[in-house]
């Protein structure tokens, strides 16, 4: 008797777990046309991907499936081949990525700028400067606290080049009043906001960021803060699950006039956040 | 900033009015989480048993392993998934990463630990009162651990509870296989994550109270369902 109960009792548990399978299911990955985009927080969070993929998704049926991280990471996906197409912003290691055969190709595709955000108090007397390497030079010199990614993204990486311009040593003082976060962008500015700490951003995020506090922009203008995404279709040569072909789709349609248009258009409270620059007729 | 009340009713209000991006991310939450759960129970339920009911060499190895695996880390959890179902890794050629089977497998990885450990120890309590009788009568080790696990099933109830909260809030873990896509593998705690980092952080916390809300009706149900057993039981 025990065992019948108990059987009866596992086959509902059985029967209960296919329902939650299978039922509600919106998605079945077998039989549509997607691709996998491996990009960054920064083109999530500030909202232009939801600008730009139902737009693109109307014209070609190909459905858009971002996963979202910093540039790094996204470069190390794209390169264990979990990825149609990688779309980041970090230049160096994006000409390494095609290099090392795991890319087929790299477009410009769009720019916008780093900016240094801080408190009203401003302890470092930078406010209004257009000057990266003097305010950072300021910043060391005031032990102003400083909030980094430090996770390898590609603002990371543009903050840390920054630094090694101003000839400070950032490692000395980690942990001191430079503050290494290892989070994502929007989770430095949350952190760094609420310890008076300056940050450096991209402008898109700090635009659409929600949770600005007191907070204005201290530093921007720079030629040295110019933050350039490129797009590069992950090589099937090497990594044989890649839909070379939706992910051309995609990426043509991206430097295409149109797509460059739809980049151009993206606003935010009236601010264009994103600068289309890939070569016409590419 | 918007004030939290406001926030927190606009977050309610979408769900009232049938908002479809909400109840598709509620939906898949539920989804992968009860899958997770219920698959860790038909592995944890009669694997705690055995190890309760039973005495074999290096049973108190098990025991102590079954116990520090109810603390494994979601992130890394995540990483071996990611690591195992990338195309780079073994399971590569299953196409699972970044769909709600990988979030599933990563959660009952999780999952399965607790209930087994605390199975375990529900059963080996309930066989110290039962062993004289099932040795009186000569019942076999197969109806034993039945008759264990049935008489036990109120208690295994609460177990199962126990995996599922600790499914329900997980985010390390479902945000590295899930990879948080749109419409495809977002749930509560990947958007509470996202909005988090956009700055949101009324409508992060307001999506907080609303996921509290569905583990205490889930809570809820199971116990009214447990009620309704048990009279029915002594009707």
């Amino acid at each position: 008797m025990f065992r019948r109960q108990f059987l009866s009792l596992a086959l509902a548990g059985t029967l209960a777990a296919t329902l939650a399978a299978g039922g509600s299911a919106p998605v079945s990955a077998a039989d549509e046309k997607f691709i996998i985009v491996q990009s960054t927080t920064s083109t999530q969070n500030s909202g232009l991907f939801d600008h730009l993929l139902p737009i693109f998704k109307d014209k070609t049926g190909i459905e858009v499936r971002v996963v979202a991280v910093g540039t790094g990471q996204a470069i190390r996906n794209a390169a264990n081949g979990d990825g149609d197409v990688l779309f980041v912003h970090a230049r160096p290691a994006e000409e390494k990525f095609v290099a090392a055969g795991d890319g087929v190709k790299r477009h410009d595709v769009m720019y916008n700028d780093f900016v240094i955000v801080g408190p009203p108090s401003d302890p470092a007397g930078i406010a209004g400067s257009s000057d990266v390497v003097d305010a950072l030079t300021r910043i060391a010199a005031a032990k102003a606290p400083f909030a980094s990614r430090g996770d390898d993204s590609g603002t990371n990486k543009a903050e840390l080049r920054l630094w090694k311009e101003a000839g400070i040593d950032i490692g000395a003082a980690s942990g001191d009043w430079y503050r290494e976060t290892g989070s994502g962008m929007g989770a430095t500015l949350n952190t760094g906001t609420g310890m008076g700490a300056y940050i450096m951003t991209d402008r898109a995020t700090w635009i659409a960021f929600g949770n600005k506090g007191d907070y204005t922009i201290a530093v921007e203008g720079d030629n040295r803060m110019f933050n350039q995404y490129g797009i590069i279709l992950v090589n099937a040569e090497k990594h044989s699950n890649v839909k070379s072909e939706l992910g051309q789709t995609f990426v043509d349609w991206v430097i295409s006039e149109e797509g460059q248009a739809a980049i151009a258009n993206y606003k935010v409270d009236g601010q264009q956040l994103f600068f289309p620059n890939a070569p016409a007729g590419s | 900033m918007q004030d939290f009340a406001t926030t927190l009713w606009n977050a309610v209000g979408l769900i009232l009015l049938g908002d479809a991006d909400l109840i598709e991310i509620i939906a898949l939450s539920l989804r992968v989480t009860l899958s997770a759960v219920v698959i860790a129970c038909l592995i944890g339920l009669p694997l705690g048993a055995l190890v309760g009911a039973f005495r074999f060499p290096g049973r108190g190895v098990v025991t102590v392993l079954l116990n520090a695996l109810m603390g494994l880390p979601p992130v890394v959890v995540g990483l071996v998934v990611y690591l195992m179902l990338s195309a780079a890794g073994p399971l590569g050629p299953l196409r699972l990463l970044y769909t709600p089977t990988a979030m599933i497998i990563a959660q009952t990885i999780l999952v399965t630990p607790i209930v087994a450990a605390l199975t375990r120890q529900v059963i080996e309590d309930l066989h110290s009162e039962y062993a004289e009788q099932f040795a009186s009568l000569g019942v076999g080790p197969l109806d034993r651990v039945a008759a264990l696990l049935w008489d036990a099933r109120y208690s295994l109830l609460t177990v199962a509870l126990a995996g599922f909260g600790r499914a329900v809030a997980e985010v390390g873990a479902v945000i590295i296989v899930g990879g948080n896509i749109n419409h495809v593998t977002r749930v509560m705690t990947t958007t509470i994550a996202l909005e988090t980092s956009k700055g949101n952080l009324e409508l992060a916390l307001a999506l907080g109270v609303v996921l509290l809300a569905i583990a205490v009706i889930v809570n809820a149900a199971v116990m009214a369902l447990r009620a309704s057993a048990v009279r029915s039981a002594y009707a």
